[in-house]
């Protein structure tokens, strides 16, 4: 049974591979069997994780045991209700004439989102970027730990660069994003510093993320020609 | 006769050693076993127990965890001291204990997570030896309690109510009809462009909204877009194709689609397959947008939203059909690809800017124009922040010191 998988799993990484030659209808029938099949998973895996492992056991929690035997009774959690009449108001829907209704759920998906991602994001985004930007950036007064005397310590001219380009870096960039005011003189010439940051991330970024889709297709190769032909041992 | 008599006095003296021995050995053995017997203890290591155990409650979070906090043996304090670790027990609504977690020896914390709210739990704490171990006294049965406000955040409470501050401002600045400026934005521009060009060519347009569900602020953001473009679209009454991989996403943006031609005067025009559901699976979902893009051939693909690894097989895929592609997304990996393979892309912050350009609504506008009081805050504090911790270094200044401290203060964030 395995040997027919690896045999399935093959034909149809090879169909999906065939349309870097053009459409065909080797790739038609690979697409079709990849959606079909991975829509009817996820409908599968959704219910048992939500419809199922949260709502189900949550509002009629099964009876568990600890060590010695004894019943552990567990309160039905009635909040879960909630959610379980968001979702069934989704499927008003259904019904033309109620399809309104359904618009009160995404609603509320929509603003508890934003309320609960704006912490998050200001505190990660804004506050720690701030506060991990503002540093010295020539040297500082440190303890000698040989001697234990207290002096002042210059960084390396590779820290000190390192620290500029932090500072301009961040700096610039803020510029950049800065939309109440037109990109000209001093602040377009800063803007333009900032979009030459972001150009040398996105460089650097492509690069590392380059190679490491290469390690998926090393690993599709891997299976065609060791898994599948047996010619990689 | 002699010789007789010195056997007899030499079976004497054998009898009076054989009876020394005798009564000496129990004699001995009566005085010597419990020596023996503590000297066997005395290798067995008899270890004190853990004392002063604490548990309390942990600050600041959704009642779900306790910390247990106590005095390590006296003989782990000592170099070379006997224990080799400890044991951590809890009993749940006061039942048995159980054992919970093994700790290095020097432990003297443990942080129990994963708790519930309104459930009692009790523990305490086990040193053990090589061969021996002692238990401290239990603690008494608590529960883990919630906090409604997280104060070590008050900071962050304050410049985010500052923030919020200037955005109703200019929300109220902006419904006044104060005109509020906003920079042109190059991916924007191209926006209506690109719709004529699928007009002329008399092709569909793509949108293809990322693979994140609603939860997600770049989906909303591709969202809100799709208002501006679909009601363009209506206007011009070009067919517009979205696939999607997420069940909210399509009632959302058929939802948006519906009101963008109601809008533009014409429903009947709209049609709820514009917006079709193909399967959550990341890659399945790509195979399928592909298959559409090579056999549709639109003039114009629109890539906003959230994208991972997808991003650039949809955009080379677009990029083999020469379709005009704008793309945006505040997911830096990404960006790279759609920068190489798009024509136009909205970098992070301006995806999020783009609705509030393109609708011009007063809301928009001000959250837009508040966001950037935010930034002009951070620019300032940063100069300020790193001239003053600088000379404060450098001079050993104790007023510029001074106010690094208190800005660091104000936005280290817990």
């Amino acid at each position: 049974m395995e040997h027919i998988a690896v045999w399935v799993a093959a034909f149809l990484t090879l169909g999906i591979v065939s349309f870097l030659y053009k459409d065909n209808p080797w790739y038609k029938l690979s697409e079709s069997i990849f959606v079909g099949i991975s829509a009817g998973y996820w409908f599968v895996v959704l219910f048992w994780d939500n419809v199922h492992g949260k709502f189900w056991t949550g509002v009629f929690p099964p009876e568990e045991y600890d060590a010695a035997g004894n019943v552990i009774t567990k309160d039905p959690d009635w909040m879960l209700w909630i959610g379980a009449l968001l979702g069934i108001l989704m499927l008003a829907r259904l019904v033309p004439k109620f399809g309104w209704i359904s618009r009160w759920p995404l609603a509320f998906i929509v603003g508890s989102t934003a309320g609960l991602y704006l912490i998050n994001y200001f505190s990660s985004n804004m506050m720690r970027q701030v506060q991990g930007t503002i540093m010295p950036l020539f040297g500082m007064w440190q303890t000698d730990p040989a001697t234990g005397e207290v002096m002042f310590q210059a960084f390396s001219t590779y820290d000190v660069v390192g620290n500029l380009v932090i500072l301009i870096g961040t700096f610039t960039g803020l510029v950049y994003f800065f939309f109440s005011k037109e990109h000209r003189g001093v602040f377009g010439a800063t803007a333009k510093v900032g979009i030459f940051f972001l150009m040398i991330t996105f460089g650097a970024s492509f690069g590392y993320t380059v190679m490491s889709r290469m390690s998926l297709l090393i690993g599709r190769v891997d299976f065609l020609f060791g898994t599948w032909l047996g010619l990689i041992k | 006769m002699r010789r007789r008599h010195s056997r007899h006095i030499l079976l004497f003296h054998l009898f009076l050693f054989c009876l020394f021995l005798v009564t000496s050995s129990a004699i001995h053995a009566q005085s010597e076993t419990p020596a023996d017997t503590a000297a066997v203890d005395t290798a067995k290591v008899q270890i004190e127990p853990p004392t002063s155990v604490v548990v309390t409650d942990h600050k600041y979070d959704d009642a779900d965890a306790l910390e247990l906090t106590w005095v390590p043996s006296v003989n782990d304090r000592v170099p070379g001291g006997k224990v080799v670790g400890y044991t951590v027990f809890r009993s749940i609504n006061e039942r048995e204990f159980e054992p919970l977690q093994e700790l290095l020896p020097g432990s003297n914390f443990y942080l129990d997570e994963s708790l519930y709210r309104d459930t009692l739990y009790s523990y305490y704490v086990m040193a053990y030896s090589r061969n021996d171990s002692a238990r401290s006294v239990a603690t008494e049965p608590v529960s883990p309690q919630r906090e409604w406000l997280h104060v070590d955040r008050a900071w962050l409470f304050v410049i985010a109510l500052l923030i919020s501050i200037s955005v109703f401002y200019f929300i109220s600045a902006a419904k006044k009809g104060e005109d509020l400026f906003i920079r042109k934005i190059a991916g924007l521009e191209a926006v209506d462009e690109a719709i004529g060009r699928a007009t002329e060519m008399g092709r569909p347009i793509l949108y293809i909204p990322g693979i994140l569900d609603m939860d997600d602020v770049q989906t909303l953001a591709a969202i809100t877009i799709l208002g501006h473009v679909s009601r363009t679209v209506a206007d011009y009454d070009i067919h517009v194709r979205m696939p999607v991989s997420r069940s909210l996403v399509m009632t959302a943006a058929r939802e948006t689609i519906k009101a963008s031609y109601q809008t533009a005067g014409r429903p009947d025009a709209y049609n709820d397959d514009m917006v079709q559901y193909v399967t959550d699976e990341q890659f399945g979902y790509v195979a399928a947008v592909d298959g559409i893009m090579v056999r549709e051939k639109p003039a114009t693909v629109f890539l906003l939203g959230a994208f991972f690894a997808e991003s650039l097989i949809l955009a080379e895929t677009g990029n083999s059909i020469n379709a005009i592609q704008i793309a945006g997304t505040a997911r830096p990996a990404q960006l790279p690809f759609f920068i190489a393979a798009c024509d136009f892309t909205l970098i992070g912050e301006e995806l999020f800017a783009a609705s509030a350009y393109l609708s011009g609504e007063p809301k928009q506008l001000g959250s837009l124009k508040g966001q950037d009081v935010g930034k002009f805050v951070a620019m300032v504090v940063i100069i300020i922040g790193v001239v003053a911790v600088t000379l404060g270094q450098a001079f050993d200044v104790a007023f510029m010191q001074e106010i690094f401290d208190a800005l660091t203060y104000v936005f280290s964030t817990q």
